[in-house]
Order: C-alpha cells, then structure tokens, then sequence
C-alpha cells in the first residue's frame, strides 16, 4: 500500500481494491483467503477480539450466581446462559484466528490490560436480580447491536454472529422472564428487581453500544464528527451498518414498554414518548454520561481482569501438559482423534461456522433448557 | 453394612419391611443429592477452568448432572409421602438430611483432583445407570438410559484428562497421582449396601451398586494404567453421606446453594 505509485505493487494494489470495493457493493461476502485492506483487517481484528474478550469477561458476573440460583430451573438456565457465553468466546476468537491472529495472544492482550472487553462488565453484580437484569438487558442492547452484524461483510465473523444472535435472544427472554417472575413474586422480590434494574439500566444503555457518535445522541460537534467518521468507515466497509446512538434509540424503544409490562422503573427521569419523532426521549449519552457509567479504573475492572488472569495461570500446567500429551501422542493417535470429536459433540463445542457450517450445539441438557425455559417477552 | 435412619418416613425401629415406595424414596434422594452436589462443586470451577474449551466442558456437565438431580428429586418427592418438590428438597433441608456419597462433595482442588473425581463418579454412573436402565419401573428406567448416555461423555471427558495429565508432564503426572490418592478412600462408599438397597434389589426394583464393584475396578484401573499411573492401595475408607454425616466442608456448599432460597421466604422463582 505504501509502494510509489507507478510500481507494478500500486497497480495490483489498487486493482485489488477496486475489486474489494465492488464486491461489498454488491453485498457480497469477504471471506479469510480473499485480499482486503489493512485497515479492514485491523478494525475487524479489534472488533472480534473485542467482543470475544466481553463474552469470556462477561461470565463472571454472571457466573458468580451459580452456586446461589434459587431455584434448580433457574440454576440450569443460568448454567446453559454461561455456557453459551463460554461458546460464544470461542466461535468468535475462531473467527478472529480467520484473520491471522492466535487466540492466545489475543488472551494476552486481554490479561496485560492492551485489549479491553466491554466495560458494562466492569460493573458487580450484587444480587440475584442482577443475573435478571444482565440478561435482559445488557443481553438485550447486545443483540440489537449485534443482529446487524450477522450481516457483516466478513463472511467468518457473519456466520459466527448469526448463531450468537439466536442464542442471545433466548438469553433475552430468561432474563425477561426471571425479572417477571421476581415482579410477581413477594415485595421484597421486587424491591430485589428494582434495585438491580436502578444498578444495570446505565451500562446497558451507554456502554454496551459504544460512544455517542451523532450530535443528536449527546455528542460535542468535534467528537460527533469524528465518531461519526469512524462509523462511516465501518459501515463503508460493511463491517457496522447503523451508528451507536441510533441502535441505542432502538434499545430504549425496546425497553420501556417492557419495563411497563414488568411493573419496573428505569432510573431515567427523562424518558417519555415523543410524538412527534416516533421514539421515546431519554437522557442523552453525553461523553460526561459516558464516562460515568464507564467506572474504567474501579476495582471491578481489575477484579475481572485479576480473575481472568489467574484462572490462566492457575491452568498454565493443564494446558502444558496437553500440549506435551498431543506432541507425544503417536500411537492410537486417530483412536485418540476420535474421541476428542465425540468429546467436542458431547460438550457442545463444535465451533465450525468458519467453513460456512452451522450445527446446533447437540447437547440435551441445554436444549432442553432452552425449549422448556423460555416464557416471556419476545425480544 | 450402614442403616439409614433419616428417611422421614421411616419408623424408628426400620425392621417392619418399610414400603417400596419410602425405600425407594430414600435411594432416589441419595442419587439425586450426589448428582446435586457434584454439580454444584463443578458450577464453581465454571470461569475459573484452565481453557475456555473445560469452562465449557464443565458447565455442560454440571448441566446434565443438575438436571438428573430435577428428575430424581422430583421422584423422591413424589414417593415419600411428604409432596416436597425438587426445590424444596434442595433448598430446605439441612446438612444431616443430604444423603449423597462424600465422593461427590469434597472440594475441587486442583484441576487433577477434579479430574480423579470424576473419573471415579463417571464410571460408577455409568454402570449403575446402565443397570438401572434395566428395571422394570419404566420411568426409572428411560432416565437410567437418559442418564447413563449423558454420563458416557463426562466419563469419556475424565478418562482424557486423566490421560493427558498422567502422560502430559512430570508436574501434571504428580498432580494427577496426588488427585487419585485424595479422592480414592471415597470411592467405596458409591458401592455401599445397607437395608433399603437389599431389599429394593431382592424385590427387583432397583439394582444395588455393590455388585458393579469389581467391573468399576477393572475399568478404572485400565484407565489409570494407560495413565501411567496406579490405582492407590489405600488403607482407609471414608464414608457416612448416605447417613447425612458429611464433610465439615459440606454445611458450606450447602449454606452457599440455598442462601438466597431461604432469604425470601415464600418467594417464587
């Protein structure tokens, strides 16, 4: 890209790019062996390994309810939930491997602070509604904002998002549903799923779609034009197809009603119905709103962090005594091949969107989960 | 070789044939409580396991193993006369009136005893599912073949570990050795057979455990020898869950399983 213009190297360069261009005008799909931009790479490189890291950060809250769900139904869905974060981290690092980078060193990056997951993680969830009130709404903005991108212009990351995406509306419902059922439940219940909603409301609405990046969403005209500008180039490239503010717009219209139904109150003074635009007003997601809800150097964060970092270096010898079994396994190696898929099918991994397949996850436990648990609001 | 004497239902004397069903009551809370537990112990690796693919892995089988303790909570429930439904039978009782094999309860340890811990469970469920498969209660039975189909994969996922670990590296060899030492003295009691199992097995039932002995041995062994390994000698044998005398560790996990049950009373889920 930096050679002379002139040089046989521009010249195929630029050819090649015409061709890239053309084919994501014409809605095509790019896939891992095609030539594309550096620049494409990078930002796709720093968005998958971005959401990969929030699924993987995003089990702890979570994950910390496991031992304590109330009941053995809610103590399932919430294992099934946390699983599906666990797959989802990997289908997505897959897909990030696609572009020529490791997954470890991806995981490095996380632990060494140099990549970040979302920071709505870096919040503590401090009591059972909580895990409500996670899935319902951080799950909920998740899936608004990332339902476009199971049309992306990169082939690996689309496939890996469309199966993310009908797994994270079921985790939409459950929360839905657990919040209803705490609503309906007795006073102190709902004292419990009003707290946890007061808690959640703000990093679901500001962090988990990104900065303000339009002036009407709350940002300065300097940091609007060039959030904006990086929006524009992610959606040039098909990689983003909608601004922050206008999937955020989106999420709020998607909430309120829903938190009528639940009998709840979402901590925004500002929230009514304007007529006029179709939409419901709500406090803007200004850069100080955003920053606020950001808690960026809480010790939350660096508890998440610090408890990643230790799970990896707690496993360092699990995962150097595997690798040093695999290098010496010559004998009875296919045998061995064999049973490792039979494991993978069993344990539900099977993360083979990268060549265009996508299987259902073929374990009974969690699908009977997800089929018998699901009643409440559709997302 | 040990009486049962905290079956709710059961005289005091227990000498009366009690009724099948309280019997078999009994027996269905004491495999549904070492699958509860068990799968509570696994729920708090989740996160915290040393690949992405074992966060997976674990949770998928804690998944399976809370739901087997749904289905045979429920059943106890149903038969021992007091209606209790699985909820109540996981969050409201105490510490003395769990039931399940102390196997099942110890701490997770590291990685290896997790793994010996399993591969100790896995055969035995897999061989006691099979038989129960067999029995003419024909609910019981297609959760025994359910269930024992479920467990091949966790058993499949243990005798991997157990293989990687024992032939991996002189530091994962060691731990695996230690994982095994910790967790074999528990192993008898999976096996054990006291009045209710004797007569739920004359009366044709249920299986009893104690004759899947010597093949759980023989299958264990193999796996450890592959392993490298040798199955600990062990002079000792641990046992009192299935009388409700548990670990000290045990009131714990239990405390943590129901606190938030139990701090709203009347609630609904």
């Amino acid at each position: 890209m930096n050679a002379p213009a002139g040089t046989a190297a521009a010249v195929d360069d630029d050819e090649l790019l015409a061709h890239f261009d053309a084919l994501l005008a014409e809605g095509g799909t790019v896939e891992p062996r095609d030539w594309m931009p550096d620049g494409y790479r990078r930002m796709l490189i720093r968005q998958i390994a971005q959401h990969a890291h929030s699924e993987i950060i995003g089990m702890q809250p979570e994950g910390a309810w496991l031992t304590r769900a109330p009941s053995l139904h809610r103590k399932s869905v919430l294992i099934a939930k946390v699983q599906d974060e666990a797959g989802h981290g990997l289908y997505l690092y897959s897909a990030a491997e696609t572009l020529g980078v490791d997954r470890a060193d991806l995981l490095d990056a996380l632990h060494r602070g140099q990549q970040r997951a979302s920071a709505t993680f870096n919040h503590p969830a401090l009591t059972w509604a909580d895990t409500g009130a996670i899935a319902w709404l951080t799950d909920g903005a998740a899936v608004i904002n990332q339902a476009p991108l199971c049309r992306t212009s990169y082939g690996p990351y689309a496939r890996a998002m469309r199966r993310v995406c009908q797994e994270e509306a079921f985790h939409v419902r459950q929360g839905y549903d657990l919040m209803r059922a705490l609503c309906e439940g007795t006073p102190e219940q709902k004292e419990m799923a009003q707290d946890a909603v007061d808690r959640w409301w703000l990093p679901a609405v500001a962090l988990m779609f990104g900065p303000p990046d339009t002036e009407a969403g709350g940002a300065d005209a300097r940091t609007a034009a060039l959030g904006a500008a990086v929006s524009r180039r992610a959606m040039a490239w098909g990689i983003k197809r909608h601004t922050n503010d206008e999937l955020r717009q989106r999420f709020v219209d998607q909430c309120v009603p829903q938190a009528e139904r639940l009998g709840l109150t979402l901590p925004d003074p500002a929230i009514r119905w304007n007529e006029e635009r179709g939409h419901y007003d709500f406090t803007p997601v200004d850069w100080d709103v955003y920053r606020e809800a950001l808690g960026d150097d809480t010790v939350w964060a660096r508890q998440r962090i610090a408890h990643r970092r230790a799970a990896h270096e707690d496993g360092a010898w699990v995962r150097e005594a595997a690798a040093a079994y695999a290098a010496r396994a010559d004998d009875g190696a296919a045998e061995e091949a064999e049973d490792e898929a039979a494991v993978a099918v069993g344990a539900g991994e099977g993360a083979v969107f990268v060549g265009g397949a996508e299987e259902g996850t073929g374990e009974t436990g969690a699908c009977a989960v997800r089929a018998g648990g699901v009643a409440g609001e559709d997302a | 070789m040990t009486t049962t004497s905290d079956a709710p239902a059961r005289t005091a004397a227990g000498t009366p044939p009690a009724p099948d069903g309280a019997d078999l009551a009994v027996h269905l809370l004491r495999l549904g409580d070492d699958a509860l537990v068990l799968g509570q112990r696994l729920c708090q690796w989740i996160t915290r396991a040393p690949t992405i693919e074992e966060d997976l892995a674990l949770s998928n089988i804690a998944l399976d193993l809370i739901g087997h303790a749904r289905v045979l909570l429920t059943r106890a429930g149903r038969l021992d006369g007091t209606g209790r439904t699985e909820d109540d039978l996981a969050f409201t009782r105490s510490e003395r009136e769990f039931t399940n094999a102390l196997l099942t309860e110890l701490h997770n340890g590291d990685f290896a005893v997790t793994v010996a811990r399993q591969l100790a469970y896995t055969h035995y469920a897999v061989l006691y599912y099979e038989a129960l498969a067999g029995c003419a209660d024909a609910e019981l039975a297609a959760f025994g073949a359910r269930a024992a189909k479920e467990v091949a994969f966790h058993r499949l996922h243990a005798d991997r570990w157990t293989l990687r670990l024992g032939r991996g590296t002189p530091e994962s060899a060691r731990r695996m050795r230690q994982g095994l030492e910790r967790v074999w003295p528990y192993t008898g009691e999976l096996f054990d057979e006291d009045d209710v199992v004797r007569r739920l097995a004359a009366s044709g039932a249920v299986p009893s455990p104690a004759p899947l002995r010597p093949e759980w041995e023989r299958r264990v062994t193999e796996v450890v020898t592959r392993a490298g390994l040798t199955v600990p000698a062990g002079s000792w044998r641990a046992r009192g869950g299935r009388d409700g005398l548990h670990t000290e560790e045990f009131g714990l996990l239990v405390a943590e399983l129901q606190s938030v049950h139990r701090r709203f009373p009347g609630g609904t889920w």
